[in-house]
């Protein structure tokens, strides 16, 4: 189980803000294969290098490893400062 | 799952710090006093010869739209590890006795203070590259979102390659 979380404009186009997703993926990448699956609209706004991730709030890239228990974030470039 | 409102309960913008000895991060909507940071990140033992002070302001993007504000989104437990990261590196490159930053999120206005970086140094050298880099890394690693509030309805601010490649050069 991975608890999920949105932000800006990925939360906004998602209609969502975080989920509990049941399983968990072996890594960053399968979990952003398995959420793009959900529909067209997740796809585009999640597979893609705009999205970029956090696992446990680092940076991640798609090679990172996850395990149960783990929350990962999806959001756009930042733009704070 | 549910919808999002920036102060929604569990992830409102309540204000949360890191004090690690002579680097302190805080993130709040209030705002913030400038010469109060200033005589805070000089009183250590008086050995700073220097301080470098960096303010972000909201400033009016000119692109058209009648911009009233600014909305500041945030990851509330990834942005002060990010900034505290940041601010850590900056410690490990140059000699540096203490850092301050401070970033305001929630409603802003424009002509608002948004960040504070202050470093205390012995050198304006190390003071001058350390505030710098922060603000520099700060800008491409924090999570951060700036929401533009116009007349016209609420528009998300692009990030510019240009902060990125400027990232890339320390």
């Amino acid at each position: 189980m991975l608890n999920i979380l949105f932000f800006a404009q990925i939360r906004e186009v998602l209609k969502c803000d975080s989920f509990e997703f049941e399983t968990t993926p072996a890594s960053l990448a399968d979990l952003r294969k398995e959420l793009s699956a959900k529909s067209e609209l997740w796809s585009e706004t999640l597979n893609t290098n705009a999205a970029l991730a956090a696992v446990n709030q680092t940076i991640a890239g798609d090679d990172v490893v996850l395990k149960d228990g783990d929350e990962v974030a999806f959001f756009p470039p930042v733009t704070g400062g | 799952m549910s919808l999002d409102s920036l102060s929604q309960k569990g992830r409102s913008a309540e204000k949360t710090s890191v004090i690690d000895s002579s680097i302190k991060i805080i993130v709040q909507e209030e705002d913030f006093d400038l010469q109060k940071e200033y005589l805070q990140v000089l009183n250590k033992e008086a050995v700073s010869g220097a301080v470098v002070t960096f303010t972000g302001l909201v400033r009016d993007f000119n692109d058209g739209r009648n911009v009233t504000g600014l909305a500041l989104e945030h990851y509330p437990g990834m942005t002060e590890k990010s900034l505290t990261d940041i601010a850590q590196e900056a410690a490990q490159r140059w000699k540096i006795e203490a850092i301050t930053v401070i970033h305001r999120v929630g409603k802003l206005k424009l002509g608002d203070q948004i960040v504070l970086v202050a470093v205390a140094s012995k050198h304006r050298g190390d003071a001058f590259s350390a505030c710098e880099f922060i603000m520099d890394f700060l800008k491409t690693r924090a999570p951060f979102w700036k929401k533009e509030t116009t007349d016209e309805g609420d528009i998300w601010i692009e990030a510019k390659v240009s902060d990125e490649e400027k990232a890339s050069t320390w």
